[in-house]
């Protein structure tokens, strides 16, 4: 089974977001850099499903030569060797075309995403790839496992879950469940060295939209304190001046 | 021109987000002078459907095919599509459900069109078509200008009220034909908790964490959550515990909900928690400890008091 996981760069998740003066790009002065957390799973997994049938693991990255560090890391989980699409990455469109480009004639029998960035939470590049590849695809997966020739997998729903089935090739974006992300161990970090990682310059890519500005959330009201004995003023407060209730 | 919506339904009945979908497609086309459209997919009865007029929705077409009862997202993005183009339209609204964001993508592939997700707010009306939605997991927002001549805008649940415009409206069937090849994707089987409101579009939303200690002191906390008619959300350690179903999971990793209020249980409000609900209305707090990390953020009402 030949697998490829996309993996985006993100800043850690405890980080501290700033803009730069043009607000409209993020100010990584002193930022944490990770994969993104989803990633992490999807990842796992294809490792796990290789592992038990056979087959390798690609992980893609669109990125500068910036991102070479998180994708060594993927490496160092277990991938077998890496690609990244010189260049920085505009949107989600920008990065699914670029993603559709490489894969198109590389026989992938399963294609895994996050269910979204943490950055730019846009869950748009699984269903982007679906389409341009016309494949199928799932999203928000909670759980994947492959049989010859068919996936059976678990979609994330308002208030529960749907059991799919599916032929591959497919595309699925994985959430929380789907595997126990790994630590690398000292012989996967070792190894990460050597494993091919192979630069690809980018294809063009139309401007649909653009983001002309980030802002953060301004500050909301003041906390108030409530004392447990006071549980009627929590309740007024919510009636009359929250309006909650 | 005119601008379509794509009315979501849940078991036959249209859900809450497609009204709000409804009456922000009737903002927008009435920025752009122009109608606004419903498209539906699945077993709806016209008289459902027509509750749409009341909120600005002058015609709506109603796909109810066996083959398209059950969800899958290609086959809905093409049926879209080709609603889209027979009613030349040039923006598409639907909700960010799960299902919207898995097939608004694929929409607008089809149709060359600029995309925003989550989006919460309504286009600019300076040309620039700027849209407002959440990025970097809550702790900022983007605004981003839709330059494409087409549009797909899925609205993030709770973040546009329900205005009404009451019109008649007609209720047409629609025929499009879908290649088979849309169809690869089988649904085996749902498995939903019946009876519950739906986290990501509920108005009150009834969390708890790890202070409540283990799951059999839950007892409260759904009977708090009936009284209010809210749904119920844990903390990632308790679904990682098992004691909540990873479905009410909420924050970075979890669902992501705006509700007007959020009741916070024994959660200490992790960074990673409060991603998943800082864009909360109202957020209430009940806690024993008053220097709990959540206090620090924009809050409201914090409680302070010992559950037990
Ligand atoms: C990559 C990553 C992603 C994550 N994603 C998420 C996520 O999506 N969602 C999430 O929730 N977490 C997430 N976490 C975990 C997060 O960092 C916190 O560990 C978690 O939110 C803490 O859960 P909690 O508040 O239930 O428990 P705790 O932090 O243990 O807090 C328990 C709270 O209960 C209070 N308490 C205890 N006893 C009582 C009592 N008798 N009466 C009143 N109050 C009491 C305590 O004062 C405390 O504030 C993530 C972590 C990482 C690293
Ligand atoms: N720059 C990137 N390079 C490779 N994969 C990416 C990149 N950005 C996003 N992805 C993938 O697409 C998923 C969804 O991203 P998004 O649509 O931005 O929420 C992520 O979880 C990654 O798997």
């Amino acid at each position: 089974m030949k697998v490829l996981v996309c993996i985006s760069n993100v800043p850690d998740t405890t980080t501290k977001i700033n803009f730069n003066d043009d607000k409209t790009s993020f100010n990584a002065t002193g930022v944490q850099f990770i994969i993104n957390p989803y990633d992490e799973i999807a990842l796992t997994r294809a490792l796990e499903l290789t592992e038990a049938q056979g087959g390798s693991v690609t992980v893609i990255n669109i990125g500068d030569p910036s991102t070479d560090a998180t994708i060594r890391k993927a490496l160092a989980i277990g991938a077998t060797d890496a690609v990244r699409i010189n260049s920085v990455p505009r949107d989600a469109f920008f990065v699914a075309t670029q993603i559709a480009a490489y894969a198109k004639d590389q026989g992938f029998d399963l294609i895994l995403t996050g269910r979204e960035s943490i950055d730019y939470n846009g869950a748009q590049v699984a269903s982007l790839l679906g389409e341009m590849l016309d494949l199928p695809n799932i999203s928000i997966v909670k759980s994947l496992q492959v049989d010859g020739g068919t996936a059976t997998l678990e979609r994330e729903i308002e208030g529960g879950k749907e059991v799919i089935s599916c032929p591959l090739p497919l595309i699925a974006s994985a959430s929380e469940g789907m595997a126990e992300p790994r630590i690398p161990n000292m012989r996967g970090i070792m190894s990460a060295r050597t494993k091919p990682l192979t630069v690809v310059e980018p294809v063009e890519v139309p401007n649909l939209q653009n983001i002309i500005k980030f802002e953060k959330p301004e500050a909301r009201g003041q906390v108030k304190l409530v004392n447990a004995d006071e549980v009627n003023k929590l309740v007024d407060l919510l009636h009359s001046e929250a309006k909650a209730i | 021109m005119s601008v379509l919506i794509y009315a979501e339904n849940s078991k036959g009945k249209l859900k809450k987000s497609s009204f709000e979908a409804a009456s922000y497609a009737y903002s927008v086309a009435s920025m752009l002078n122009t109608d606004a459209y419903a498209i539906s997919i699945g077993e709806v009865s016209n008289e459902e459907l027509e509750k749409l007029a009341k909120y600005g929705i002058k015609k709506i077409l109603t796909v109810n095919t066996a083959q398209m009862h059950s969800f899958v997202n290609q086959a809905y993005a093409s049926v879209i599509a080709e609603a889209a183009k027979s009613l030349s339209s040039d923006v598409v609204v639907l909700s960010a459900t799960f299902s919207g964001k898995a097939l608004a993508p694929r929409l607008a592939v089809k149709l060359q069109a600029a995309y925003v997700d989550g989006a919460i707010s309504l286009p600019t009306n300076d040309g620039a078509f700027t849209v407002r939605k959440g990025a970097f997991s809550g702790k900022a927002f983007a605004d981003v200008s839709m330059s494409a001549a087409n549009k797909v805008i899925a609205l993030n649940p709770n973040s546009f009220p329900i205005a009404e415009n009451a019109q008649p409206a007609l209720v047409e069937a629609f025929a499009p034909a879908v290649k088979d090849t849309d169809f690869r994707t089988i649904v085996k089987e749902i498995i939903q908790a019946a009876d519950k409101v739906s986290l990501p579009e509920a108005e009150i939303v009834v969390s708890a964490g790890r202070g409540l200690k283990g799951p059999e002191n839950w007892g409260m906390i759904e009977e708090l959550a009936d009284l209010l008619g809210a749904a119920t959300a844990c903390s990632k350690p308790v679904s990682d515990a098992h004691w909540r179903p990873h479905s009410e999971h909420v924050g970075q990793t979890g669902i992501a909900v705006s509700p007007n209020l959020y009741i916070a249980i024994g959660i200490s409000g992790a960074i990673q928690h409060l991603a998943g609900v800082s864009s909360s209305k109202v957020i209430v707090v009940i806690n024993k400890d008053p220097e709990a990390p959540f206090s620090k953020p924009p809050i409201m009402v914090l409680l302070v008091m010992l559950l037990m």
